[in-house]
């Protein structure tokens, strides 16, 4: 029987269930991604301090303004669960994980990254 | 590459409400994915009532009644019932699993049906698997050796055969394939769970003599590479297999060879 026109695509990514697993996968992608514009943020900043003390204060003034603090906030938090998602990774390599515990580690792999964020960002206000 | 829409001709639109049973106290709705390949409209969603005190418990016994009660050229594969043929696969409340043994309570209402995830359909609920048994054939299931056959069969520890649980069972339902998205963006050169877990099993066969053949075959970025360990295989593996675990025996073999 030959066919006469194209076959449609069954629905996958509208109507499949984010599980934790696959949601964490996603945001190791992004936060990946993510890092790349942080690393630049950061060679930006040093950049300017070897430039002269004016463009370092410049860019510390923006870096440290409300809207730049929350870049690096967020910045801080895609580093973090991009680690703690290599370290993950990392274990699954060896072979283990990947039982019911996978579900743990997704979880973990979430609230662990914001729990450090948050410790890390204390921890330079404190110290400041 | 990954597609976050779908293409033009396989969007769903709202489709027919059939008339609900006459006289029926407990009704379970059904929205159904159709697609008739014989005209030329686009895919559609049905909904369906079934009368649950006139038919079994599980989404199959839903979806047969549905069949010989109301609409007729409603089509799905099935045949076991009991869960060991794989046809019934499909995609029941978001996550791929066998109708028969699915029970209709156990899932969301309205009992929302798709066909497996990113794959042509032929009609209805019925997908083309044909990539999907190409790939298999290309690990080339069956036993290799070259030293000559015993007499009688290839013997096997009772700790080697041990090896086999867990992989010997899967039924090829294309479930765990169907439902990894790195299958769907790359299914054409990404060889998927099933394929890989079945690959594996021959693997670590102790009577397979074609080990490192069948690891030169795999090590490519594609082949057995794609895998990213986002584990829905695992999640949604009808049988409880772990096809994630299966791939990184693989990768660790690789490994292994190496050193």
């Amino acid at each position: 029987m030959a066919v006469t026109k194209s076959r449609p695509l069954s629905p996958h990514l509208s109507v499949y269930k984010m599980t934790i697993t696959m949601a964490m996968s996603i945001i190791h992608r992004i936060t990946g991604a993510a890092l790349y514009v942080g690393t630049v943020l950061l060679a930006i900043w040093l950049l300017a301090a070897a430039t002269s003390p004016e463009a370092f204060a410049t860019v510390q003034a923006l870096w440290g303004s409300i809207l730049g603090r929350l870049v690096l906030l967020g910045y801080t938090w895609a580093l973090v669960h991009h680690a703690l998602g290599g370290l993950r990774h990392f274990i699954w390599d060896s072979g283990a994980g990947f039982g019911p515990e996978r579900l743990t580690f997704a979880r973990l792999t979430l609230v662990g990254s914001i729990i450090i964020t948050l410790a890390l960002w204390a921890l330079g206000y404190w110290v400041r | 590459m990954v597609e976050l829409t779908l293409p033009k001709n396989s969007r769903m639109v709202e489709g027919k409400v059939w008339p609900k049973p006459q006289g029926a106290k407990r009704l379970t709705e059904f929205r159904i994915y159709r697609y008739d390949p014989d005209g030329e409209n686009n895919p559609r969603v049905d909904t369906y009532y079934v009368d649950r005190d006139d038919c079994g418990p599980m989404v199959l016994d839903g979806i047969i009644w549905i069949k010989s009660k109301i609409d007729p050229t409603l089509t799905f594969r099935r045949s076991c019932r009991e869960g060991i043929c794989g046809s019934c696969a499909m995609n029941i409340d978001g996550l791929n699993t066998l109708a028969c043994t699915k029970g209709m309570d156990e899932v969301a209402h309205p009992i929302r049906i798709y066909p497996l995830p990113h794959m042509p359909v032929i009609k209805d609920l019925v997908p083309d698997l044909t990539n999907f048994y190409a790939q298999h054939a290309s690990i080339e299931p069956w036993l290799h050796t070259s030293t000559p056959a015993p007499e009688k069969e290839w013997k096997q520890s009772r700790e080697d055969r041990e090896k086999l649980d867990g992989l010997y069972e899967c039924i090829l339902c294309a479930s765990c394939s169907t439902s990894c998205p790195s299958y769907w963006w790359n299914g054409d050169r990404y060889l998927g769970p099933a394929t890989l877990l079945q690959a594996y099993r021959w693997l670590i066969d102790s009577r397979d003599e074609a080990t490192g053949e069948r690891l030169d075959r795999l090590e490519d970025p594609f082949r057995l590479y794609r895998c990213h360990t986002i584990m829905n295989c695992a999640n949604t593996c009808p049988k409880g297999l772990n096809p994630a675990k299966a791939i990184a025996e693989i990768k660790k073999m690789m490994v292994e060879r190496r050193v």
